[in-house]
């Protein structure tokens, strides 16, 4: 999407001081996707939370401190996940490209 | 109830698309994915501003359902197939709240939106007109809502499953992860409750997993099929869902869902509190 803000939303009003940010966008080829389900998964592989993207593919979860998976399901695209380390006070702010080999495709 | 009478699939309901008594219900977490399209037919449901009373920290009124429901065209005969994202789990609560106010032809679509869309099938932006109707909505039917003070009757007593992830449950978080950690209320859980995360239910594209499956689910955490149940998790949200399993697909009797949940228990003074991975003792 022309123009669309690359990484994740904006951090303008959210207290990062406190929290363990994790957010970034979902492309396919480097174009953010307005269709797809991003999970967020904790150290045991459990489900803890999940958000679809916005409209610019963007996400964000607030965690806590430690090791985390994000799941990334998108129409026409192979399931990835992505290990990612939150801190409380930081933002990890990750780019998810699908993979580019369609399902069934 | 059973998932036959409880569950349809995405090839029902687009066969049903232009059954003048199907009404599709779309309610997720986030109101505003119904705008950014929806499948044919369906009206929207915003679960913080169409089912909260505004002044007092409850449901609205029969009154006020019966004016809601009225508007959306919505009839007492009519078949109300509701869905939504991240595995149904705000259809899923409006689908308890409707089955508690009495409407008695009610379906969730398995896999809600999200398999919908990993499907790739059809969601349009036309916001359907609906003819109104004269809904009347039934008495509440308290036997599948719990209240706090049954709630702590129950300790070592009923089944209590705490829906929530673990790291809610332990008191690690406050919430789930993709809300601030921002509350009032203490962390931890109600002693001697269970802890089987909502979303175990659910396989990844939303649908639910098969029955044999979720009995063993339940089962390894301790669920006493014998006794009665009530689910809770943070805000009454995650717990329908967890309900909807254990009532409507597995057909469990006596199965409460405790919407005041942990907001509601965990600002409670004179009660029992556990903390850690463990139910903890009576």
């Amino acid at each position: 999407m022309c123009g669309a803000t690359r990484g994740g939303p904006s951090l303008d009003g959210v207290d990062v001081e406190n929290q363990a940010v994790i957010q970034g966008v979902v492309t396919r080829d480097g174009v953010p996707v307005s269709t797809a389900y991003v999970r967020l998964l904790d150290r045991t592989g459990e489900f803890t939370a999940e958000v679809p993207v916005s409209a610019t593919g963007q996400f964000r979860f607030f965690a806590g401190t430690g090791e985390w998976t994000l799941r990334t399901l998108a129409p026409r695209s192979a399931t990835v996940d992505r290990p990612v380390v939150a801190t409380i006070g930081s933002v990890a702010d990750v780019e998810i490209d699908l993979d580019k080999v369609a399902v069934g495709a | 109830m059973s998932r036959e009478n409880a569950l349809v699939n995405a090839d029902w309901v687009e066969e049903h698309l232009d059954d003048p008594n199907v009404v599709l219900v779309e309610v997720d977490e986030d109101a505003e994915a119904y705008d950014k399209g929806h499948i044919r037919g369906a009206v929207k449901l915003d679960w913080n501003t169409d089912l909260k009373d505004g002044v007092r920290h409850d449901f609205v009124s029969k009154d006020q359902l019966e004016k809601l429901l009225s508007e959306k065209g919505i009839g007492n005969d009519d078949t109300i197939v509701l869905y939504g994202g991240n595995n149904n789990w705000f259809a899923a609560y409006a689908y308890w709240f409707l089955s508690y106010n009495g409407h008695e032809n009610l379906r969730l679509l398995d896999g809600g939106r999200k398999k919908w869309e990993l499907d790739s099938r059809e969601l349009t932006d036309d916001v359907p007109s609906r003819d109104a109707t004269t809904y009347t909505a039934k008495e509440p039917n308290s036997d599948i809502r719990a209240f706090r003070d049954e709630v702590v009757e129950a300790i070592g007593v009923k089944n209590l499953i705490d829906v929530r992830s673990p790291d809610e449950y332990a008191g690690r978080l406050l919430a789930p992860a993709h809300l601030p950690q921002e509350a009032a209320q203490i962390p931890g859980h109600i002693p001697t409750a269970g802890n089987v995360p909502w979303s175990k239910a659910a396989n990844d594209d939303g649908t639910f997993r098969d029955d044999d499956e979720l009995r063993e689910l339940y089962a390894e955490a301790g669920y006493d099929e014998g006794k009665d149940a009530i689910a809770y998790c943070r805000i009454g949200e995650r717990s329908s869902h967890t309900w909807f399993v254990l009532h409507e697909v597995l057909g469990y009797p006596n199965v409460k869902n405790y919407d005041g949940s942990w907001t509601e228990y965990g600002s409670l003074r004179g009660v029992p509190v556990a903390l850690g991975d463990q139910p903890g003792e009576a």
